[in-house]
């Protein structure tokens, strides 16, 4: 609760600074409109006007700077469009039993869910074998290391392209799978590098410790090494499961894909549709801020329960 | 008996910065129910004499016994307990746990566990404190629990690799006390390494004077007080004389320079 005054003052700044850019943003097409219905523009002909600068425009024209807060389809929308929008593509759609219908935002954020659910269990697990490996082996350390660090300097959207095509071309069927590859490809990365530096983290004392009661090397994984790197794990898993969110939707950006956020950002952005664009945004951000937040209590119930302040 | 010999004993580390020479030609037997102390100024090769006890390291020259066979046989029959440093307790583990821990991992039953863990925490001073978790006890009450746990399994040598370096005086006076009597109850084989004189002519049957490049034992002095040692004792002249000559030694064998 602490936390809260923090985070609502720097909501509130974001907002006003929203609002402020929204006069800027739209006036133009605001002028274009009132012009076309016949009212005094200054100076006339949006030609004309292209050649003002904007905050002369303001001044010149401030009857009508009340519109850009209420048009139609705004470049940029208003917070509360924005909201307006979402409710009308969850709540209002859920509670008329249309859920699932195609133009719902529930609909599109589940199709995204499950593909980022899968790829984080995908990209989770090879990131925590890999780095057992690199943890108990010098060959995978000098060998899996670079390769991991250089795979996360390719660019995800020409890689995205290339997954979905070669899935399809040995027989995957559906979509799931293939952005899952895609989301697990960015996830693995900070789990790997995080697991490595927990597995590593127990100090040589405590490793000739058990050296001293002949330990096998299965039992100082179990009860050093992994309890070890649990904290590391779950700092890990909250990069992991943003990042796996993210090249979900990176997924069905460039792949013409007609389901899940990333087509509805994608497909907002052809017809010149920016609540939909911002929208499909904001379900995203929202849909991150409650799987960061659920790991964040699992974290907090694990370490409480491993004894370890909090 | 001869517990622990060790025979032209030799360890150089091969640094970036060249040869170190660890240990040269230590000679030393330590009899069954000694309380043998090291002390001797930093990189005089105390730690590393015991890591060889422990087969932490291995020598580059001579021969080391424990019980009759190698360090590394010792170490496989779990045949001594390590007290480090730093106590070194798992954050996750309660003390209890902790304890527990060299007993998990040498696959003793779950009732003998638990009597064991009981009758270590009771040697400490400790019960009551099983279900607390190393943050929620005082620094020394660490180290008492560490030393339970070296105490858990029967072994019969204790190697201490200075444990109470890091408390304060007063903490580490009752401590001291305590180890006597543990010393003295369970007749185990102690083997430790100290920076303190007090400390030292305090607690040991013998203390091995040892001084650095290379590393190597300059003195062995036979302590002459009584078994029993009140903390007084530590004021009367045959205390005094006796940290003297270990003072002598220390100094003879370091040039300052």
């Amino acid at each position: 609760m602490r936390s809260l005054l923090p985070v609502l003052t720097v909501l509130g700044i974001l907002v006003a600074i929203w609002y402020l850019a929204v006069a800027p943003m739209n006036l133009r097409g605001v002028l274009d409109q009132a012009e076309r219905a016949g009212a005094t523009v200054i100076p006339e002909g949006s030609v004309a006007r292209r050649d003002v600068h904007i905050w002369s425009l303001i001044l010149d024209n401030r009857g009508h700077v009340a519109a850009v807060y209420d048009m139609k389809r705004p470049r940029l929308p208003t917070p509360v469009q924005v909201g307006g929008e979402l409710w009308k593509t969850t709540g209002e759609m859920a509670m008329k039993g249309r859920a699932w219908s195609k133009r719902s935002l529930i609909y599109h954020g589940w199709i995204t869910l499950q593909s980022t659910l899968l790829g984080f269990l995908l990209g989770t697990t090879v990131g925590i074998i890999g780095a057992v490996a690199i943890t108990y082996s010098r060959v995978a350390d000098m060998s899996l290391m670079p390769w991991a660090i250089i795979s996360q300097t390719i660019p995800i959207v020409a890689l995205a392209p290339m997954i979905i095509v070669v899935s399809n071309q040995v027989g995957i069927e559906g979509r799931t799978l293939p952005k899952a590859i895609i989301s697990a490809y960015l996830c693995f990365f900070p789990v790997l590098v995080s697991m490595v530096k927990g597995l590593r983290s127990p100090r040589l004392s405590q490793l000739n410790l058990l050296r001293t009661y002949s330990a096998t090397s299965a039992q100082s994984f179990l009860k050093l090494r992994l309890p070890a790197s649990v904290p590391y794990l779950f700092t890990a898993l909250k990069v992991g499961i943003a990042a796996a969110l993210v090249g979900t939707i990176v997924g069905e950006l460039p792949t013409g894909a007609i389901s899940g956020l990333g087509a509805r950002i994608l497909i907002g952005d052809q017809f010149g549709n920016s609540l939909a664009i911002w929208s499909a945004l904001f379900s995203a951000a929202i849909l991150a801020g409650v799987l960061v937040t659920a790991l964040d209590l699992a974290q907090r119930g694990v370490l409480k329960y491993m004894g370890m302040r909090v | 008996m001869t517990v622990i010999s060790a025979q032209n004993l030799d360890l150089t580390f091969q640094t970036n910065d060249g040869p170190i020479h660890a240990l040269k030609d230590v000679n030393l037997n330590v009899a069954k129910g000694d309380f043998v102390s090291f002390i001797g100024p930093s990189g005089c090769g105390k730690t590393t004499f015991l890591r060889v006890i422990a087969d932490l390291e291995q020598p580059t020259g001579g021969t080391v016994t424990v019980n009759g066979t190698s360090p590394e046989e010792a170490r496989l029959a779990r045949a001594y307990g390590y007290v480090f440093q730093a106590a070194g307790l798992y954050p996750w583990r309660t003390i209890g746990a902790n304890i527990r821990l060299p007993l998990e991992i040498m696959g003793y039953s779950r009732v003998d566990q638990v009597e064991r863990v009981k009758r270590t925490l009771a040697l400490v001073e400790l019960s009551g404190f099983e279900k607390k978790f190393p943050w929620q006890l005082s620094g020394g009450m660490q180290q008492r629990a560490s030393i339970a746990r070296a105490l858990a399994f029967d072994a019969d040598i204790l190697l201490m690799d200075e444990p109470f370096g890091a408390l304060d005086e007063i903490v580490r006076d009752h401590l001291n006390e305590q180890l006597l009597q543990l010393w003295a109850r369970t007749g185990k084989t102690i083997c430790f390494v100290t920076h303190s004189i007090p400390e030292a002519v305090y607690l040991s049957t013998r203390i091995i004077v040892m001084s650095p490049r290379p590393g190597r034992i300059i003195d062995v002095i036979k302590n002459p007080l009584p078994k029993e040692r009140p903390l007084e004792l530590r004021d009367t002249p045959e205390f005094l004389n006796i940290a003297h000559r270990v003072r002598d030694g220390l100094r003879a064998g370091h040039s300052y320079d």
